[in-house]
C-alpha cells in the first residue's frame, strides 16, 4: 500500500502557525447502538479504545475513538490497519445491528500547531475554541468556512483537523491564509 | 480660518509630523490626527460638495455620525470612496480626494442645482416617474445622472485581505468611553468573560473633553487607571478600532475591526469581521448631539458644539477665530467656555430658552460672554465659509435681527442616545419629554432564549447624560449583565463622579419658531441627502403621515450616515406638521450596520481560490495537466473534454466518442455518489426508496434503479449493487450524492426510525474509473490480475480482486452501450490505478473522455440523465421507464402519487427521440409549438427538447424530447423553431429514444 497518496501529498505551510498534511491516516466509521449491551466491550476488544461520551474522544494503543453522533463513532488508527480493524469490529459486533466501514480515503487529516493555533481556528469555525470551552479529549464536528469539518486537540498546542478528501486543498488554503503572518489577533493568552 | 493652536491637542503628537495629500496638494498634520482634523488644522474647511445641490460642505461632526466630510481615500487597489474624514486616522502618505464636484472643489458647475432647488423638491423622483416617459429619458435622466452620486466606484481589484473571527463571551461591552469602562469593570468583577469594543483608536470617549471628576481624578487620568486594571484582568479583552455593527437574535453580535486602515500594506488583514456570541450585550454607545434647523445651517463653519470642542481639545484645531454659539441646552456653554479659554472670541451665545440660569451659563456670563436669552439664528450668511449670523428672537419669524460677524457657529439642539444596537433586535424606545429624547425603555428589551433581555444600555446610551448619572447607570448595567450571563453581581460600588449641574433643555425643532418658507428652504435636516425642513413639511402636506413613508419620499435618513443627525429632527418637524406628539409619529427602523462596513469584511477570506470550495477527485491534477476543459458539476470540476493539439471542443468530443465506440475510453467517474446501506431491514428500506425491487437482488449482482420523491417525481437514478447478505451499495448521480444520503437519513430518522438500517456515504472513499469500449476487456487483461471474461464477470455483476496489484471492485455496468467496466479503488490509490490503465491501454488506442462524450454516448443509447430529461415535474412513466416500476411491491415512495389522475393522464408529455430531417442539431431546451394560443394569448406548445447532441457515430443531430402523447406519434414530424434570428423552423421526425444498438448486444459481450 506504499503507493497510497493522501490528497495533500505531504503539503506544509509555515505561517505564524504551521499547517501540515498528516499523511494517510486510518479511519473507520462505526455505527451502532452505543448503549447496547456488549457494544462497549466489543469495541474495546477490537480497538483498545473505550466508547467516548458525547463530544468526547478516547485513546489507546495509538488509536483514537471519537464521538460523531448518538449512533456514530469514528476510529483513527494506522492507515494500513484500518481495513483489518473494520472487519474485526464487524466480527466483534456480529450479533448486533452495526456498520463498520473503512473511510480512510474519504477524508484528509491536517495538523495545525503553534502559538495562536486556537485563534487561527477561530477565524474559520463558529465553534468556541477558547481554552475554557475546548481542549484535548474533546471532538467537535462543525464547519471551516464553507465546508464540513471536525477537529480535536492531540495536545494543548495542536489541532488535528478532519475534512472530506475532495476539499482538502480548500481546507489547506483556508488554514494557510488564516495563519498568514500579520494576521495575529492575540485573542487567547500566549501558550494556549 | 481654521488653524492649529499651541497647548491643545491631547490626541496628537506634535513631535511626529505626518505628510499627506488632498486633491493632489501636499499637506502636513500630526500623528494622532484624523484626516478631518489635519485638513482643518491646515486651513482646509470645505471638504466636499453636497449630493443634490452641490453646496460646499465642511465637517459638521467629529465622529462616525459625520454626514458631509466624505472623501475618496487611497489609490488603485486601495482606493475606497465615501470614507468619513472624521474617522479616518491620518498616516504618512495618505492620499484623499474630495467627491461630487466638477470641475473643482472650489468651483462646481453642479452648484447651479441650488438655483433649481424649486424644481427638486421632496418626492422629485416619484413625481418624475409619473411624467411622460419621453420627458424622463430625454430630460430628467441625463440631468440626474450628471449631477447625482457620491464617490467614484473603485476600478481595480482590492489589494487587501480580510478575515472573520468567531468569538464567544459572557458579556460584550460596546463602547470604550467611561461608561463602557465602568460597565466592563463591574461585569468583570462578577466573574464574567468580557470583551470591550471601542470604535475609535482611543479610549475614554467624550469625558476627557467634557470635564468633571471621577474618583477624584480628571477623566483622562481615571481612564488610564481603569484601562490598566482591565488589561490586567485575565477575563477581559479590550479591542479598539472595533465598531459593533449589528445585534441579531441569540446574542449574535457583528463587530468591524479596522486592523490596518491606518497602516495600509503592512501585511495585516485590512479589516476583521468579528462574529460574536454574547450572553449579554451592554451598549455604552453614548449619545449624539443634534444640529439645529436654522437657515444656512450647512454653511462650512457651522458645526456641532461638541465637535468644535473635540477639534480644539483633542487635536488642537480651532475651527474659527470669532464664533457664535447657538443652543437650547447648557452643554453647548462648555464649547463657549473652552473656545474663549483658548483665546478665541465668542461673539455671543444665542440661547433659545427664555430664561437661562444654570451654572454653565453663569460661568459664561462671568467670563464676559454675551448670553442672549430667547434668541435664535435667523440666518447664516456666507457661501463657502460663515461670514456672519443674523440674531433674532426665537419666538418670531426672524424677519429682522442683528447681524453678528463671525467665522464659525457652534450649534446644539440637545442630545440623542445612540439606541441603534438596542433597537436592532427589537428593543423599544420611549420618548422622554423632559430630556427631549428617545431613550431605551428598559422594560421592553430585546429578549433572548431565556426570555430575559440580552441587551442592556449603559450611561448616555440609556439617556443618563450627566457624568454622575452615566457612571451609576453603567455600573448597574455591567453588574446586571454579569449576573444575567451566569456570573455574580459585584458588591463593589460605582465610581464617584463630580460634574456641573445642568438646567433643563427646551426642545427647538425649527429656528426661529415662525420662520417663513424662504428660510425653511435653507434649513437642512439631512445634510448628506440634502433634505430640508421644507421637504418634510411638503411631504406632510401631500398626505404622508407615516414616518417610514416620509423617509422614503423625502430620502431623509437614507444616506450612508443613515440619518444619525437628521432622524430625530426630521420626525419632530413631521410631528409638528401633522400636529401630533412626537412619540405618536415614532422613529424609523434602526438597521445594521451602525456605520458602513466594507464589502471586503463581509466577504472575509472568500475570494480568489477561496471564493468557493472546489471539489477535486484523486485524478484532478492529471486531468488539469492533460488538457482538461473543465465543466462545473456541483462543486466538482469534471473534464468536459480533453483538448489535443489545436482541436475545438466539438472536435475533441467527437474524437472521444468515436474512439470509445471503436477502441476504448477511460472516464473518471469518481464523483458519482456511493452510499452504503446495511442492516436487517436494509432490503425492505431500499424497496421503499427505489421504484424497483432491490431486496431480491442476489449478492454479487447489480440493478439500475429509480428514486422518486413522495410526490412521484423522479429525483435520482443509479446502479445498486448487493455487496453482502444485508448490505447494498447505492450509486447516485454526482449532484445527488449528498442530497440522496440526506433523503435516506430523513426517512430513517423521521418515519422508519425503528427499522434497523445504517447508511454511510462512501462517495469520497473510492476513486472510480470506467473503462469503456470494445477493447475494454483486453485493456483489463493487459493490466492483469483478474478474470474479466464474460463467464467470470457477466454484465450487471461485480467482483472484488486485485488489478495490477491494487485492491479493486469491478462493476460490469454500462452507461454507453459498450462493453464497460467501472473499477472502484481506494481514493488514495486512484491515480495509481489510472496510470496502470493508461499504460495498459496504450496499445489499444485508449483515450480519456469527458462528460460531454459521456452525454453523447448515453444519448445515442437513449439513456436518460437526471436534470436533462427530468426537471422535478417528470415521473418515470413520462420517460417510458415503466419497466423499472415494480408491480410486485405494495408500496414505494411516489407510488401513490403516480396513481393520481393528473399523473396517470394519457395527455402528458412523454419522452421520444427526434431526428431532424436535415440532420442538423436542435437547440437545447427548444419548445415545440402547437396550433393556436392559450387564454393568455401565448403560443400553445406540445413539447420541448430535453437533450440534443451531434452524434459522431451516426453523423447527424440526435435529440430527445418530451412531447404530448409522444410515443403514440411515431413517424410524425414536428417543427422546432431554432431562434437563430431568421425565423427558421426545423422539421424533426418523432422516433424511438434509442438511436444505437437497440438490441443492447454490444454491452453484453
Amino acid at each position: 500500500m506504499s503507493e497510497a497518496v493522501s490528497a495533500l501529498a505531504g503539503a506544509t505551510y509555515d505561517g505564524y502557525c504551521k499547517v501540515s498534511d498528516a499523511g494517510p491516516v486510518g479511519m473507520v466509521t462505526l455505527r451502532g447502538d452505543l448503549a447496547a449491551k456488549g457494544f462497549g466491550a466489543a469495541v474495546k476488544k477490537a480497538t483498545g479504545c473505550a466508547v467516548p461520551g458525547q463530544g468526547a474522544l478516547t485513546s489507546a494503543k495509538g488509536r483514537r475513538l471519537a464521538w460523531m453522533s448518538p449512533d456514530e463513532l469514528l476510529l483513527f488508527c494506522g492507515y494500513d490497519e484500518a481495513g483489518t480493524l473494520a472487519t474485526a469490529l464487524g466480527a466483534a459486533l456480529a450479533g448486533q445491528h452495526a456498520l463498520a466501514v473503512n473511510v480512510s480515503d474519504a477524508r484528509v487529516v491536517l495538523h495545525l500547531e503553534g502559538v495562536g493555533a486556537r485563534e487561527v481556528m477561530a477565524k474559520l469555525t463558529p465553534a468556541d475554541v477558547s481554552p475554557e470551552a475546548f481542549g484535548p479529549g474533546q471532538m467537535r464536528r462543525t464547519r471551516l468556512a464553507q465546508v464540513a469539518a471536525a477537529f480535536h486537540m492531540p495536545d494543548a498546542a495542536r489541532f488535528e483537523i478532519i475534512a472530506f478528501r475532495s476539499v482538502a486543498a480548500y481546507v489547506f488554503e483556508l488554514l494557510s491564509t488564516a495563519a498568514q503572518p500579520g494576521g495575529e489577533v492575540g485573542l487567547f493568552p500566549a501558550g494556549e | 480660518m481654521s488653524a492649529r493652536l499651541e497647548g491643545y491637542g491631547r490626541l496628537i503628537d506634535r513631535s511626529q509630523r505626518v505628510s499627506f495629500q488632498f486633491n493632489g496638494k501636499r499637506l502636513r498634520g500630526y500623528a494622532g490626527d484624523t484626516l478631518a482634523s489635519a485638513l482643518m488644522g491646515a486651513g482646509q474647511l470645505v471638504l466636499g460638495r453636497s449630493f443634490k445641490y452641490h453646496r460646499p460642505r465642511g465637517a459638521v461632526a467629529s465622529g462616525g455620525e459625520e454626514p458631509n466630510a466624505l472623501i475618496g481615500l487611497g489609490r488603485d487597489g486601495r482606493f475606497e470612496p465615501d470614507q468619513r474624514a472624521t474617522t479616518t486616522e491620518l498616516f504618512d502618505g495618505l492620499e484623499a480626494v474630495s467627491q461630487n464636484h466638477w470641475p473643482s472643489l472650489a468651483f462646481d458647475v453642479g452648484e447651479l442645482n441650488t438655483l433649481a432647488a424649486r424644481v427638486l423638491p421632496a418626492g422629485f423622483y416619484y413625481k418624475t416617474f409619473m411624467a411622460p416617459r419621453g420627458a424622463w429619458v430625454k430630460i430628467f435622466e441625463p440631468f440626474i445622472r450628471m449631477s447625482a452620486g457620491l464617490g467614484r466606484v473603485p476600478e481595480t481589484a482590492d489589494a487587501d485581505r480580510y478575515e472573520y473571527l468567531y468569538a464567544h463571551y459572557d458579556v460584550v461591552v460596546v463602547g470604550g468611553g467611561v461608561a463602557g469602562l465602568v460597565a466592563a469593570r463591574a461585569a468583570a468583577a462578577g466573574g464574567a468573560k468580557v470583551l470591550v469594543l471601542e470604535q475609535s483608536a482611543h479610549w475614554g470617549g467624550r469625558a476627557p473633553v467634557d470635564g468633571g471628576e471621577i474618583d477624584g481624578l480628571a477623566p483622562d487620568n481615571w481612564v488610564k487607571t481603569a484601562l490598566e486594571d482591565l488589561e490586567k484582568a485575565p477575563n477581559v479583552t479590550l479591542r479598539n478600532r472595533a465598531m459593533a455593527a449589528g445585534v441579531y437574535d441569540h446574542g449574535y453580535l457583528l463587530a468591524y475591526e479596522r486592523v490596518a486602515d491606518h497602516t495600509p500594506g503592512d501585511g495585516r488583514p485590512r479589516h476583521r469581521l468579528w462574529r460574536i456570541r454574547a450572553g449579554r450585550i451592554v451598549t455604552a454607545t453614548g449619545a449624539l448631539e443634534r444640529p439645529l434647523a436654522f437657515a444656512g445651517n450647512d454653511v462650512p463653519g457651522v458645526m456641532l458644539a461638541s465637535a468644535m470642542r473635540d477639534y480644539l481639545v483633542n487635536w488642537g484645531v480651532a475651527v474659527g477665530q470669532r464664533i457664535v454659539v447657538v443652543t437650547n441646552n447648557d452643554d453647548a456653554y462648555r464649547t463657549a467656555l473652552a473656545m474663549q479659554a483658548a483665546g478665541r472670541e465668542v461673539a455671543a451665545v444665542l440661547d433659545a430658552r427664555e430664561r437661562v440660569t444654570g451654572a454653565l451659563p453663569d460661568a459664561a456670563r462671568a467670563a464676559g460672554i454675551d448670553v442672549r436669552e430667547g434668541h435664535a439664528i435667523a440666518e447664516v450668511r456666507g457661501h463657502s465659509r460663515v461670514k456672519s449670523v443674523l440674531a433674532a428672537r426665537q419666538k418670531g419669524a426672524g424677519k429682522a435681527g442683528e447681524e453678528i460677524a463671525c467665522d464659525a457657529v457652534a450649534m446644539s439642539g440637545g442630545w440623542s442616545p445612540v439606541v441603534h444596537l438596542w433597537s436592532h433586535c427589537g428593543g423599544k424606545l420611549l420618548w422622554d419629554d423632559d430630556a427631549a429624547m428617545f431613550r431605551p425603555d428598559p422594560d421592553r428589551a430585546p429578549t433572548g432564549a431565556d426570555g430575559a433581555g440580552f441587551v442592556l444600555t449603559a450611561g448616555a446610551a440609556s439617556g443618563a447624560l450627566r457624568l454622575d448619572a452615566t457612571l451609576a447607570d453603567a455600573h448597574a448595567a455591567g453588574k446586571a449583565a454579569a449576573k444575567g450571563a451566569g456570573g455574580k453581581a459585584t458588591r463593589k460600588a460605582a465610581p464617584k463622579a463630580v460634574c456641573e449641574p445642568e438646567a433643563a433643555i427646551e426642545p427647538v425643532w425649527i429656528m426661529p419658531a415662525e420662520a417663513g418658507p424662504e428660510k425653511r428652504m435653507k434649513m437642512w435636516l439631512d445634510y448628506q441627502n440634502d433634505v430640508k425642513v421644507s421637504d418634510v413639511q411638503l411631504a406632510a402636506r401631500e398626505g404622508y403621515e407615516s414616518v417610514e413613508h416620509t423617509k422614503r419620499y423625502t430620502t431623509l435618513g437614507m444616506a450612508t450616515d443613515q440619518g444619525k443627525l437628521s432622524n430625530i429632527n426630521g420626525l419632530a418637524v413631521l410631528s409638528q406638521a401633522l400636529h401630533k406628539p412626537i412619540p405618536e409619529t415614532g422613529t424609523t427602523t434602526f438597521r445594521p450596520p451602525y456605520t458602513p462596513i466594507s464589502f471586503g469584511a463581509i466577504a472575509g477570506e472568500a475570494r480568489g481560490d477561496l471564493f468557493q470550495p472546489l471539489r477535486r477527485t484523486a485524478m484532478h491534477e492529471w486531468h488539469e495537466a492533460n488538457g482538461a476543459f473543465w465543466e462545473p458539476v456541483g462543486h466538482w470540476r469534471r473534464p468536459y473534454c480533453y483538448l489535443r493539439g489545436g482541436e475545438s471542443h466539438a472536435e475533441a468530443v467527437a474524437r472521444e466518442v468515436s474512439n470509445t465506440r471503436e477502441n476504448v475510453g477511460l472516464l473518471d467517474a469518481s464523483t458519482l455518489g456511493k452510499i452504503l446501506v446495511k442492516g436487517p431491514d436494509a432490503g425492505r428500506f431500499l424497496d421503499m426508496m427505489y421504484t424497483n425491487m432491490m431486496s431480491t437482488l442476489p449478492v454479487g449482482k447489480c440493478r439500475y434503479g429509480l428514486m422518486c420523491s413522495e410526490n412521484g417525481f423522479l429525483i435520482d437514478d443509479g446502479v445498486v449493487a448487493r455487496v453482502g447478505e444485508d448490505e447494498w451499495l447505492c450509486h447516485t448521480t454526482t449532484g445527488g450524492a449528498d442530497r440522496i444520503h440526506g433523503h435516506m437519513e430523513e426517512w430513517l430518522q423521521t418515519e422508519w426510525w425503528d427499522w434497523k438500517v445504517y447508511t454511510a456515504n462512501l462517495t469520497e472513499q473510492y476513486a472510480q474509473i470506467a473503462v469503456v469500449g470494445p477493447k475494454a476487456r483486453q485493456v483489463l487483461q493487459a493490466v492483469g490480475g483478474m478474470d474479466v471474461s464474460k463467464e467470470a464477470l457477466p454484465f450487471m455483476q461485480w467482483k472484488d480482486g486485485r488489478l495490477g496489484g491494487l485492491p479493486v471492485r469491478i462493476y460490469r455496468i454500462s452507461f454507453s452501450g459498450e462493453l464497460s467496466y467501472e473499477i472502484a479503488v481506494d481514493a488514495n490509490l486512484g491515480q495509481g490505478l489510472w496510470d496502470r490503465l493508461r499504460e495498459a491501454g496504450m496499445g489499444f488506442g485508449m483515450m480519456p473522455y469527458g462528460t460531454e462524450a459521456l452525454h453523447v454516448l448515453r444519448a445515442e443509447k437513449g439513456f436518460i440523465m437526471i436534470g436533462d430529461e427530468t426537471d422535478g415535474t417528470v415521473i418515470p412513466q413520462d420517460l417510458g421507464l415503466n419497466w423499472a416500476l415494480s408491480k410486485k411491491k405494495d408500496d414505494y415512495l411516489g407510488k401513490r402519487a403516480q396513481e393520481r389522475s393528473h399523473m396517470a393522464d394519457p395527455e402528458r408529455w412523454r419522452l421520444v427521440g427526434l431526428e431532424t430531417t436535415d440532420s442538423s442539431v436542435l437547440p437545447d431546451g427548444a419548445y415545440i409549438p402547437a396550433h393556436g394560443k392559450n387564454a393568455n394569448g401565448q403560443q400553445n406548445t406540445q413539447g420541448r427538447v430535453t437533450s440534443t447532441y451531434y452524434s459522431p457515430t451516426l453523423g447527424r443531430g440526435i435529440a430527445m424530447a418530451l412531447i404530448h402523447r409522444g410515443p403514440e406519434r411515431m413517424g410524425e414530424t414536428v417543427g422546432v423553431p431554432v431562434h437563430d434570428g431568421t425565423g427558421r423552423v426545423v422539421e424533426a421526425k418523432i422516433v424511438e429514444t434509442c438511436f444505437y444498438d437497440k438490441e443492447g448486444a454490444k454491452q453484453d459481450v
